[in-house]
């Protein structure tokens, strides 16, 4: 009898385990960004902030793990069908916000449409279609063998086809993407996430709620209701996690660190990051950087390890390569130099022992510290008599005038959208090519194709292995002709008040998982 | 009266004109408006398509004389970042900018006028000296220090234990200096009432309020210590003159000659200079509303300048260029009220 009723018990207690799951998703979390997203279409733009919003209201496909590895979410499973294809099998049971079920129909209206989206469609343009095979089975077609198939399905986030599907009661196109003005998309959202938009004024606050039938039940996450309110001063987001005005915050700047590792109530975490931050010396207005010497002066007389050090507050990486750790290029025997005997012998050697003048321009706002680094940079060449004529502007100013290469020696900040080496390449240090884009933020105007080549091919290599091997010697030739000045990778940091617990749910790429955080 | 306002009206007109040309005329400087609303890895190519849709490529007098065509039929044009008409962005964001406003004219109307009044009646106390001292360093501060300081001292909270807990003299030093924290440090908070359109009010809740004082005494720490030495200033020259002198003699109550006869006549200069004020006000709520992340159009117009949102930065100078001709317009009228003898349109009459 004793043992029945433990049964009968026991049954009962299971049964209720998932109600009690979606009941306890009662916590509210307050939390202040540095900004809010700019829209509700995932596609209008490409940004980490609107990243950020994709993985609270959608879910990808696939999504990164905290090792860079995949971890399945609406695709359950996939396989290799040749070396064109790859085959995925899609969650069945998932539900939208609006109540309609996800099928392939949904992931094929998304797919066009991100071919549609000027932000997206370069990095989808590798792949040639989406073949639907039936309600929970399709295949993703690359024109060529496509290392980097999984990195960038992490970017296909189904949205909800029907919803999206229509016109609007003045006459527009709800799927239209606009990147100014107001459409359909830009201001309702219906995905398969585990939050819903419930209110939203831009610039001021956000305000989400638990979606009731999301499909993640195994999912420990128990945050009922999030309030993203924008901070972009920094000292006054810091405030508002100390005073207790808000849970959690992003990002903490380096010089807050310290203040919020003593505060008994917070919590920080810290990572290094994946952004890069360099210089580029440009060969078509100064001769001088045509020699690979001069280039290599420059490269002894920085000091990454001291500006990291130093001005970062140790909140960066140093580095001597673009790749961070993890990425597949990532050479480990390539160490920031730092000799200035050694840079005054090969000015020396160059024939440029009394140095010249160059100018130099950097933002001031747009990455951390960036216009301290660059007055540092400055001062560290006047030792090896390069001048520095500096103008530091504000990033609106400041990208027009990197467009039109409009210094001798420009800092830039470059993130992988494809969380891989061969992205920082084709941007920065291809030879500059109007026509296929390649180079497009190449400042230095370097160019050597016999490395294009070696990344072109590496780009078609399915045997990963290989594939690193070819970047690695990319990073070592690059390393070795000193083909741009790199500085560090900047470090990421969160906090939050101690019962929230947000590591397990931070990662690299800087979108917190917060349908998985709990909050205690 | 009629001229008066004719003549205020057509300066008006003529005020938003220039602003609107300077405004035009700089855009190229406050940056690439495209920047913001694309991705880093979108080509070339596809950022002159978008241009081209917005007809950023036109010469500056096309776009000029497209603007002000809209501009003429009361469209200010479509903020890049919000989607919206500019001046629904602007109406929006209004209200709070307001609120903060009136609390710190409150606050400075409250504390200025009896302290301006008391110093000049008791030059020599103890208490004007404090007084004026105190707003010596009031004026010489910056507006976002006096906000960080209070932020640390209100919100946050600052424990003090520079004195030997263990003595009663040094535990009660330490409770002394130390504070609690607690009042909010950001934003307006949740409960707001709303009133009629877009305007939600916290001035009818308990959070509302609490959310308003810190933002309120910084915007009003820079204005208070300049009413209160400029009140003193006025009643002191007052109180010399030979009417309060004869009201003296013929044996008034003090209290009815301080605050009917002199304080009257002293209020005269300080409502010129309040209205002049209340224009600078506005630059300092920028300020203000950057640090408390007040959601008013200082931080709107603050974060509209490093987005290159061009319309709701032209927008903008045109609607704070309104408000001053108005406020002054308003003090004028007031001040022709409370002096009669003064006449408006400066004719011989």
């Amino acid at each position: 009898m004793k043992k029945l009723l433990t049964a009968f018990v026991g049954s009962m207690a299971l049964a209720a385990a998932p109600m009690a799951m979606s009941a306890e998703a009662n916590k509210e979390l307050k939390m202040a960004y540095d900004a809010d997203p700019v829209t509700l279409d995932i596609h209008e733009q490409l940004s980490g902030g609107m990243l950020q919003l994709s993985h609270m209201t959608f879910d990808p496909l696939l999504r990164w793990t905290k090792d860079l590895g995949f971890e399945p979410r609406l695709a359950e499973s996939w396989e290799r069908v040749d070396e064109n294809t790859m085959r995925f099998k899609l969650r069945e049971g998932v539900k939208f916000h609006s109540g309609n079920e996800l099928t392939t129909k949904d992931v094929k209206f998304t797919f066009d449409r991100l071919k549609q989206s000027q932000d997206f469609k370069a990095i989808f343009k590798p792949f040639s279609e989406l073949k639907v095979v039936d309600d929970y089975t399709f295949e993703l077609v690359t024109s060529e063998p496509y290392p980097l198939l999984l990195n960038t399905a992490t970017y296909i986030f189904p949205m909800d086809s029907e919803f999206y599907t229509g016109e609007t009661e003045n006459g527009q196109s709800k799927s239209a993407i606009t990147k100014h003005g107001n459409s359909f998309a830009s201001e309702n959202l219906s995905g398969t996430g585990p939050y819903v938009v419930t209110g939203r004024q831009q610039g001021v606050r956000v305000e989400f709620e638990r979606f009731d039938d999301y499909w993640d039940t195994e999912s420990p996450g128990n945050v009922g209701k999030i309030v993203l309110t924008p901070i972009k001063e920094n000292n006054t987001r810091v405030s508002a996690l100390l005073s207790g005005g808000v849970d959690f915050i992003a990002p903490v700047p380096p010089t807050d660190l310290e203040r919020i590792r003593r505060d008994k109530n917070s919590d920080l975490v810290t990572m290094s990051g994946t952004r890069i931050i360099l210089f580029h010396m440009n060969q078509d207005r100064v001769e001088a950087f045509k020699d690979p010497k001069v280039r290599q002066a420059i490269a002894y007389a920085i000091n990454q390890e001291g500006i990291a050090a130093k001005i970062m507050k140790g909140f960066a990486t140093p580095a001597a390569q673009m790749s961070p750790d993890g990425y597949q290029g990532h050479n480990e025997s390539l160490t920031p130099r730092f000799d200035v005997a050694k840079a005054q012998q090969l000015m020396k050697e160059a024939g440029y022992e009394d140095g010249f003048t160059i100018t130099m321009m950097a933002p001031n706002n747009r990455y951390v510290n960036d216009d301290k680094i660059a007055q540092a940079v400055a001062a560290m060449l006047a030792r090896i008599n390069i001048k520095v004529d500096l103008k530091t502007l504000p990033k609106a100013q400041y990208w027009p005038e990197y467009d039109a290469r409009a210094a001798d020696m420009m800092m830039i900040g470059w993130h992988a959208d494809t969380e891989d080496s061969a992205n920082f390449f084709e941007f920065l240090t291809f030879c500059p090519d109007a026509d296929t884009g390649a180079g497009q933020y190449n400042a230095g105007n370097y160019c050597n194709p016999e490395i294009d080549a070696l990344v072109n091919k590496a780009n078609v290599e399915t045997d990963l292995d290989k594939r690193a091997a070819m970047l690695k010697e990319v990073e070592q030739r690059l390393y070795d002709d000193a083909a741009f000045v790199p500085l560090h990778w900047q470090d990421l940091a969160w906090a939050s008040k101690k019962n929230v617990k947000i590591e397990p749910i931070l990662n690299v790429m800087n979108f917190p998982y917060l349908g998985d955080l709990v909050v205690e | 009266m009629l001229a008066f306002l004719v003549q205020r009206i057509s300066q008006a007109v003529l005020v938003m004109f220039v602003i609107s040309v300077i405004a035009f005329a700089i855009q190229d400087g406050l940056g690439d408006p495209l920047q913001q609303m694309v991705g880093m890895s979108v080509s070339q190519e596809e950022r002159e398509a978008i241009r081209d849709e917005m007809g950023l490529n036109d010469p500056l007098v096309v776009q000029y004389l497209h603007f002000a065509g809209n501009a003429l039929q009361g469209d200010l044009g479509t903020s890049y970042f919000y989607g919206k008409p500019t001046l629904d962005v602007i109406l929006e964001h209004l209200p709070a900018t307001l609120e903060l406003v009136i609390g710190a004219s409150l606050i400075i109307l409250v504390f200025s006028v009896p302290i301006g009044v008391y110093a000049a009646i008791r030059p020599q106390a103890w208490l004007s000296k404090f007084f004026m001292g105190v707003s010596t360093v009031g004026i010489s501060i910056p507006v976002f220090l006096t906000a960080i300081v209070l932020i640390q001292l209100f919100s946050i909270g600052v424990t003090v234990d520079w004195f030997p807990d263990d003595s009663g003299w040094g535990q009660w030093l330490n409770g002394a200096l130390s504070t609690q924290g607690g009042l909010p440090s950001y934003g307006r908070g949740d409960d707001l009432t709303p009133l009629f359109g877009t305007w939600n009010s916290g001035f009818f809740s308990q959070g509302g309020i609490l959310h308003l004082i810190l933002p309120s005494v910084s915007l009003a720490s820079i204005m208070l210590p300049l009413f209160i030495r400029l009140i003193r200033a006025e009643m002191m020259e007052v109180l010399q003159s030979d009417y309060i002198r004869y009201a003296r003699a013929k044996g008034l109550s003090s209290a009815r000659i301080n605050f009917l006869h002199a304080l009257k006549n002293t209020m005269l200069p300080v409502i010129t200079v309040g209205g002049v004020q209340i224009g600078i006000m506005v630059a300092y709520t920028i300020l203000t509303e950057t640090v408390f992340q007040w959601p008013g159009v200082g931080l709107m117009f603050l974060e509209a300048i490093t987005r290159s949102d061009i319309p709701l930065i032209v927008a903008y100078l045109m609607v704070v260029g309104l408000i001053f001709v108005i406020t002054n317009t308003v003090v004028d009228l007031i001040y022709g009220l409370v002096n009669p003898t003064v006449k408006l349109t400066g004719k011989k009459a």
